[in-house]
C-alpha cells in the first residue's frame, strides 16, 4: 500500500497547554488596539516593537540552545506560538523570516562567530531578516539563478538582482542564494549562501515592487559590484543549494500555509452570529473540519521534522492542501454574505475581505507554486 | 502484528468471487467465522473489557484494513458496537452487531417499538446497539424484523428493521452511536483511499497511451497529487476523529468525519477519472473501493447533519472564540 505516513502528534503536554494560556493573555495584552483590517495582514504585519516584546518575553528561538539566546523549549512549544500568532493576527513581519528560517540556518551551518554575532539578537526580536533566492529569470527554477559573488581576498564582489524580497526596505539582513563558481547551466553546482547587511553594503540598491493591492512588501535587490566581506558565507562555499534545500520542510508545512485568511473567518462568524441559517451552519461546519484537520497535517509533520524524519512529501501536501483551503474562504464567504469588499472601508467585514481576495492569489505562488509542490508529491509518489 | 494476521487473512480468504457474492446481498459465514476466531469484533475494548487494550494507533490500523480490503461484512460495526455496549456495561455481541439510534421511539408496557432505517447485513446481527435518548439498550436478533429491503450503493444490504421487544435492560449512553459508526467509517474511508491511490499509481505506470506511460505527462502527476492530499487528509481525519471519541468529544468526531466524507467523494472521484472507462466497469477492482467510498460518506448521519452540529457550535463561539474551539478539536 502507498501508505503516505503522516503519525499522529504528541498530545500537548502539560507545559504546552500553559504555555498557550499564557501566551493567549500576552497576545489579548499585545493587540488590545490591533484592527480587524490590520490582523488579516496576516504575517506581512511588521511592526518591530512588537517583536521586541516576543523576544523580551522569550518568545522568539524558542527552540535554540540558551547560549545564543534561545530557550531549548520543543518545537511542539514554538508552533504553539507560532499558530497562535497567526490566528490573532499578530504583526510578526519583522521577526517572522529570521526566527523561522534564517536563524535555524545560520544555527545549522554558521560559524561561531556568526552565531554569536546573529542569534541572540533575532531571539531579542531585535535583528530583522528577508529572503534572498528568486530572480528575474529565476523563480521556481530556482537553480538557474545568475547572481554571482567573486571572492577578491577578504570580500565577497556580488553582481545581480533578486526580487520578491518581502521587507528589503525595512529588515537588516538576507540571506543571499548566489553562485559563487560556474555558470547558470551547472545548475545547483556551485552555488553558495551570503549574510548581506542591508542597511550597510556598498553597491546594494533596493527598490519597491508595488503588488496589485497598493502595498509594498516586495521589493528588487540591486547588486552592483556589491561588497559583502568572506566571512559572512554561511556554510561551506558550493553548499548552497542543499543548504537551501533543507530549509524547505520548515517553510512549506507551517501554520502559515493554512491560516492566512483566518481573519476573515473569525470577521464572517461575527457576521453570522445571531443571524445564521441552515446554509451558513453547514458551510462553517465544513470549513472548520477542513482548517482542523489542516492544523493536525501540519503538527504531525512538526512531529516527524522533530524527530529528525525526511517530510518533504508531506510537507509539500500540506502546503498544497493548506494554500487551496485559505484560498477557498473569501469565495465561501461570498456565497453566506452579500458584501461588497471595500479596501479603505471602515468597516471590519469589507475592509478584511478585501485584504483577503487581494492577497489570496500570493499564496500558492509564495514557498513553492502549487504546480512545483504538485511536481514534488508526484516524484515522492514515485511517477518520475 | 495484528495488521499482518488481518492483511494474510483477507489475502487467503476475501478474493473476488467473495466480493461479487457480497455484492449478491450474500452473507460469507465462512469469512465471518475466520474474523471472530481472530478476536477482530473486540479490537476496540480494554483489557479489562475483554479486548487487547490495543492503542489507538493499532486499532486504527486495523480499522483502516478493513477499508483498504473493501471488507464485504460489517466488521468495523461491530468492533464500534461492542465498543459502545463494553462502555455501557452491557454484554458484548455474539456474533455480527449493528450501532443505531432511534428517534421516533416508543416504549409502552415494557416493549420497544421503533423502526430503524438502513442497517448493515441487519438480517445477518446478532444484536443491536440502540440508542433511545440518554439511554443505551442491547436488542437481540429476535427482538427485530425486516421492515423494507435497502441497498447501499456497494450492493450490500441495507434493510430497515421494525423492532418489537421487550426491554430486559438498559443503560446510560457513554456516546452517541452515531459517533461510534461515523468514526470507524473515517478509517475506512482512509483505508479504501490508500487502496484507490495505489491502483491509480499502478494503473498510470503501465498504462501506455501516446508512447508513454500516462504517469509522464504532468496533468496525470497533478491528478495523483490531489488524490495523495485527499488520502492525506483522510488519514489524519481518522485520526482526529478516533482521539476525539475516546475523549467523547462528539465536535472532533464531526470535524474528522466531515472531512473524511468530503475526502471520499473527492478522491474517488480522481481515481477514476486517472483509470479512464475500465474504472467505470466490474472487471476492474477500483470499483469495490469507489462504491464503498460513495456508501460510507452517508453513513452514520449524513454530511448535512454532522455539519450543522459543528457549525452552529463554531458560530456559537463568536469570532473571538473561533479560534480556541478550533484548537480544542
Amino acid at each position: 500500500m502507498t501508505a503516505i505516513p503522516f503519525p499522529a502528534p504528541p498530545a500537548d503536554s502539560a507545559e504546552v497547554v500553559a504555555l498557550r494560556a499564557e501566551f493567549r493573555a500576552f497576545l489579548d495584552q499585545q493587540l488590545a488596539s490591533r484592527t480587524p483590517r490590520q490582523r488579516s495582514d496576516n504575517w506581512y504585519g511588521y511592526d518591530r516593537g512588537f517583536s521586541r516584546a516576543m523576544g523580551q518575553a522569550g518568545y522568539l528561538g524558542m527552540t535554540w540552545p540558551k547560549q545564543y539566546g534561545g530557550h531549548e523549549r520543543s518545537a511542539f512549544e514554538r508552533a504553539v506560538i507560532v499558530e497562535e500568532c497567526l490566528a490573532a493576527g499578530a504583526p510578526v513581519g519583522a521577526h517572522w523570516i529570521a526566527d523561522r528560517q534564517s536563524g535555524p540556518s545560520i544555527l545549522k551551518f554558521g560559524t561561531e562567530a556568526q552565531k554569536q554575532a546573529f542569534l541572540p539578537r533575532i531571539a531579542a526580536g531585535e535583528l530583522s531578516f528577508g529572503i534572498g533566492m528568486s530572480e528575474p529569470d529565476s523563480g521556481s527554477d530556482l537553480a538557474a539563478t545568475r547572481t554571482k559573488a567573486v571572492k577578491d581576498g577578504d570580500v565577497y564582489r556580488v553582481t545581480g538582482t533578486k526580487v520578491w524580497t518581502s521587507f528589503a526596505h525595512e529588515a537588516d539582513y538576507v540571506i543571499l542564494f548566489c553562485r559563487t563558481s560556474g555558470t547558470p547551466a551547472d545548475r545547483h553546482m556551485g552555488t553558495s549562501q551570503l549574510l548581506v547587511d542591508l542597511k550597510n553594503t556598498p553597491g546594494l540598491t533596493i527598490k519597491p515592487i508595488i503588488d496589485l493591492a497598493g502595498q509594498h512588501h516586495f521589493n528588487e535587490m540591486h547588486f552592483e559590484d556589491a561588497i559583502v566581506p568572506a566571512d559572512m558565507l554561511l556554510g561551506e562555499e558550493g553548499q548552497g543549494w542543499d543548504q537551501v534545500m533543507s530549509e524547505l520542510a520548515f517553510e512549506r508545512s507551517g501554520p502559515e500555509r493554512f491560516l492566512s485568511s483566518i481573519e476573515l473567518m473569525v470577521q464572517l462568524i461575527e457576521v453570522l452570529k445571531g443571524r445564521d441559517s441552515d446554509a451558513a451552519q453547514i458551510t462553517v461546519g465544513r470549513v472548520t473540519a477542513r482548517l482542523a484537520v489542516l492544523r493536525r497535517l501540519s503538527r504531525s509533520v512538526a512531529g516527524m521534522l522533530q524527530e529528525h524524519q525526511n517530510a518533504n512529501l508531506q510537507a509539500a501536501i500540506v502546503k498544497d492542501v493548506g494554500a487551496l483551503f485559505e484560498q477557498a474562504l473569501p469565495e465561501i464567504a461570498r456565497e453566506l454574505v452579500d458584501a461588497e469588499a471595500d479596501p479603505r472601508a471602515a468597516g471590519a467585514y469589507a475592509s478584511v475581505l478585501a485584504n483577503i481576495v487581494h492577497n489570496a492569489p500570493s499564496w500558492s505562488l509564495r514557498g513553492g507554486t502549487r504546480e512545483i509542490l504538485r511536481g514534488i508529491i508526484a516524484r515522492g509518489l514515485g511517477t518520475r | 502484528m495484528l495488521a499482518e494476521m488481518i492483511t494474510r487473512l483477507f489475502e487467503r480468504s476475501l478474493d473476488d468471487t467473495a466480493q461479487a457474492a457480497a455484492r449478491g446481498g450474500q452473507w460469507l459465514p465462512a469469512l465471518w467465522a475466520e474474523v471472530e476466531e481472530m478476536g477482530l469484533p473486540l479490537a476496540l475494548l480494554t483489557e479489562d473489557q475483554g479486548g487487547f487494550g490495543l492503542s489507538l494507533a493499532e486499532a486504527g490500523e486495523a480499522l483502516r484494513l478493513l477499508g483498504s480490503h473493501a471488507m464485504p461484512l460489517p466488521v468495523a460495526e461491530t468492533m464500534a458496537a461492542n465498543q459502545l455496549l463494553a462502555a455501557a456495561g452491557l454484554p458484548l455481541a455474539a456474533g455480527p452487531a449493528g450501532l443505531a439510534r432511534a428517534d421516533d421511539l416508543t416504549i409502552s408496557n415494557g416493549r420497544l417499538t421503533s423502526t430503524v432505517a438502513r442497517v448493515a447485513w441487519g438480517e445477518q446481527l446478532d444484536c443491536l446497539a440502540l440508542a433511545v435518548g440518554d439511554k443505551l439498550y442491547r436488542v437481540p436478533r429476535s427482538g427485530w424484523s425486516v421492515a423494507e429491503a435497502g441497498t447501499a450503493l456497494n450492493f450490500h444490504p441495507r434493510p430497515s428493521l421494525a423492532l418489537d421487544w421487550a426491554v430486559d435492560a438498559e443503560a446510560a449512553l457513554p456516546w452517541c452511536p452515531l459517533a461510534g459508526g461515523a468514526t470507524v467509517r473515517t478509517y475506512q474511508i482512509a483505508g479504501a483511499l490508500e487502496a484507490a491511490l495505489d491502483l491509480t499509481l499502478s494503473h498510470t505506470a503501465t498504462r501506455v497511451q501516446f508512447g508513454k506511460p500516462l504517469q509522464k505527462n504532468q496533468v496525470v502527476q497533478h491528478e495523483l497529487a490531489k488524490l495523495a492530499g485527499e488520502l492525506a487528509c483522510a488519514t489524519a481525519a481518522a485520526d482526529l476523529a478516533g482521539e476525539a471519541l475516546a475523549r467523547r468529544d462528539v465536535l472532533g468526531v464531526a470535524a474528522g468525519s466531515l472531512r473524511a466524507r468530503e475526502a471520499a467523494g473527492a478522491g474517488a472521484s480522481i481515481a477514476t477519472q486517472m483509470h479512464g472507462a475500465i474504472g467505470f466497469t466490474r472487471e476492474h477492482r477500483l470499483h469495490l473501493y469507489t462504491t464503498s467510498l460513495w456508501t460510507w460518506r452517508d453513513e452514520f448521519g449524513g454530511q448535512v447533519s454532522w455539519a450543522k452540529l459543528l457549525g452552529s457550535a463554531a458560530i456559537a463561539a463568536g469570532g473571538p472564540g473561533y479560534w480556541p474551539m478550533v484548537t480544542a478539536l
